[in-house]
């Protein structure tokens, strides 16, 4: 037993040094993911013809949301009212104490006109017939948008600003 | 010498992306202000001395990603109203369940995806009887401890009144 110690001593501080390392990275991922910026994938038609329906792959940076500096007009990820675990993809119409005029969604609908309450957002997709957005579940509160969309990296051709 | 001024910088940075991943996934202390949550929880005042008074509670953010509340948890969320601020209250209702609101002959049914929170002093709190049910996405953790002050330290309970939900389901 005695003759094992002198070597695994070294060895305990490689797997030791290694894993610090490892935790430290990890870590530094994370920070990165979840306050700078991540990848999103978003798959759906609600943002045609801005974002296709198969995949495209953008960048969102999460420091926008975090100090209110969401823009109307800008395309966040929020968390959806009516699913806390799915993340969606829509641009945000109206800004807190604005007031809408929301045009119906079939011809036999009513325009509506809405006054955005304090610490919310209206959000709709750019494919208006096919968008599950705040014309079904209301104004989105603030606190539940991730991030803005700055990027699209793939398929390749750069971001526009509609 | 930079050595150890170079030392010191890359040890405070590991230690602070740390301290920042745990506050993030596990959980994190806050202190409360405001008194909508008593008797359960108390608030410290505005200066010093009573600040140190008031309650320190943690709060933990492992059932987060799941959403793994429990009807009459004491929950954080983040307020409806004022996005910079988060809220200390009872989750009380979720989605499905009718609820009777306090005060009132009125009976609300929460909507997919959606939650009611209250605070236990029912004078001075702002909660879903003011805003309405709130979408559970605003919940970001469960407070599970106080810590702070000494003769205070104990679990905060999970704790439903009597006739004021029904369910729909158990879970």
């Amino acid at each position: 037993m005695s003759q094992w110690f002198p070597k695994l001593k070294p060895l305990g501080r490689e797997v030791w040094e290694r894993s610090v390392l490892l935790t430290q990275f990890l870590c530094c991922i994370h920070i990165i993911k979840e306050h700078v910026v991540e990848i999103h994938q978003v798959m759906g038609p609600s943002m045609l013809p801005t974002f296709s329906a198969v995949g495209d792959v953008l960048l969102v940076e999460r420091l926008s949301t975090k100090f209110q500096r969401i823009k109307q007009g800008d395309v966040v990820m929020a968390l959806s009212p009516e699913n806390p675990r799915l993340i969606v993809c829509k641009r945000v119409l109206g800004l807190e104490g604005e007031n809408l005029v929301v045009m119906p969604t079939h011809g036999s609908g009513r325009v509506q006109h809405i006054k955005v309450p304090k610490g919310h957002v209206w959000l709709q997709g750019d494919n208006l017939s096919n968008s599950t957005d705040s014309r079904h579940y209301g104004p989105v509160p603030y606190g539940l948008l991730r991030g803005k969309v700055f990027l699209r990296v793939w398929p390749p051709g750069g971001w526009t600003r509609f | 010498m930079a050595e150890p001024l170079w030392f010191l910088a890359k040890r405070s940075a590991a230690a602070a992306m740390i301290c920042i991943t745990f506050t993030d996934i596990v959980g994190n202390f806050a202190t409360i202000q405001g008194n909508s949550m008593q008797p359960t929880l108390q608030q410290g005042h505005k200066d010093f001395i009573s600040l140190l008074k008031g309650d320190v509670v943690f709060y933990e953010k492992i059932s987060a990603p799941a959403y793994k509340y429990c009807r009459g948890d004491v929950v954080v969320l983040r307020s409806p109203t004022d996005p910079d601020q988060l809220m200390v209250k009872r989750l009380i209702a979720m989605q499905g369940d009718w609820v009777n609101v306090p005060g009132s002959h009125e009976i609300h049914q929460i909507p997919k995806g959606r939650c009611w929170v209250e605070g236990d002093n029912g004078n001075l709190s702002l909660d879903s009887r003011n805003f309405g049910p709130i979408p559970l996405g605003l919940v970001k953790g469960r407070v599970t401890i106080k810590v702070w002050p000494p003769h205070r330290i104990g679990r905060v309970e999970r704790v439903l009144p009597e006739g004021q939900v029904m369910f729909t389901d158990i879970t």
